[in-house]
């Protein structure tokens, strides 16, 4: 399941559902990302998110469903939020569950390298002196390579 | 008869330097996607970016698509640069 938002949520809420997929289940891994006081500027005090409705969903389900053909995958959550966002805001939440680790590890990082890489969001960091639009990194675009 | 269009959305820092979420264009002139951007180009100023080397990704009704893809009446064709969300 996707869920594009501007509310917070509640990662323990989003564990507890994953828990509860079914008695095969034998691993599940989360990730969770903030906003952090540095990017590409220092000082940062908060973002703003930017999306194009319909696509990204669209992109994300499809990082999902190869997931499913590459990694054995009970469930998997998504949710990232938009709109403004302050210093430790949650941002984005990847929950996979599965019958082993190894899976659920793999799963869960392959839809954050991708999602980072193809999922149509942009950020904006704010800071006291302005705001900037924030650069693709090479680095995320190595690391989402690495899963082709 | 109405002329067949083309539905043109710009995002992120393209949409704030062209001053344009939008545009609706005339679908017979843009073969492909490297026309389009050409057209949008000969506007001159912040549009020059378009095909000045700056990375510009392209979307044909919300999936990826390339230069040399073409495009059709009543396509959707969004402009926008490389992503950065998680």
């Amino acid at each position: 399941m996707i869920s594009i938002q501007t509310d917070d949520f509640d990662a323990g809420a989003e564990y507890e559902a994953l828990r509860g997929t079914g008695p095969g289940t034998g691993a599940i891994v989360t990730f969770s990302g903030l906003v952090r006081d540095s990017g590409d500027l220092s000082g940062v005090t908060g973002l703003f998110l930017e999306h194009y409705p319909g696509m990204t969903e669209q992109v994300i389900q499809g990082l999902i469903d190869e997931a499913g053909r590459r990694w054995d995958v009970q469930r998997a959550r998504v949710i990232h939020r938009v709109g403004q966002l302050a210093l430790a805001d949650q941002i984005v939440f990847v929950g996979v569950c599965s019958a082993h680790r190894g899976d659920a590890f793999a799963a869960c990082e392959f839809i954050m390298d991708a999602l980072k890489t193809s999922a149509p969001f942009w950020k904006k960091e704010i800071t006291r002196e302005g705001e900037h639009w924030v650069e693709q990194k090479e680095s995320d675009v190595a690391r989402s390579r690495n899963w082709e | 008869m109405t002329e067949p269009t083309l539905t043109v959305r710009f995002f992120a820092r393209l949409r704030e330097e062209l001053g344009t979420e939008s545009l609706t264009l005339p679908a017979s002139e843009h073969q492909t996607v490297a026309d389009l951007l050409t057209h949008l180009a000969s506007r001159g100023g912040a549009w020059a970016q378009l095909t000045g080397g700056q990375p510009v990704m392209v979307a044909i009704n919300q999936s990826m698509a390339k230069p040399s893809s073409p495009v059709q009446p009543g396509d959707e064709v969004a402009f926008f640069p490389p992503v950065t969300g998680g």
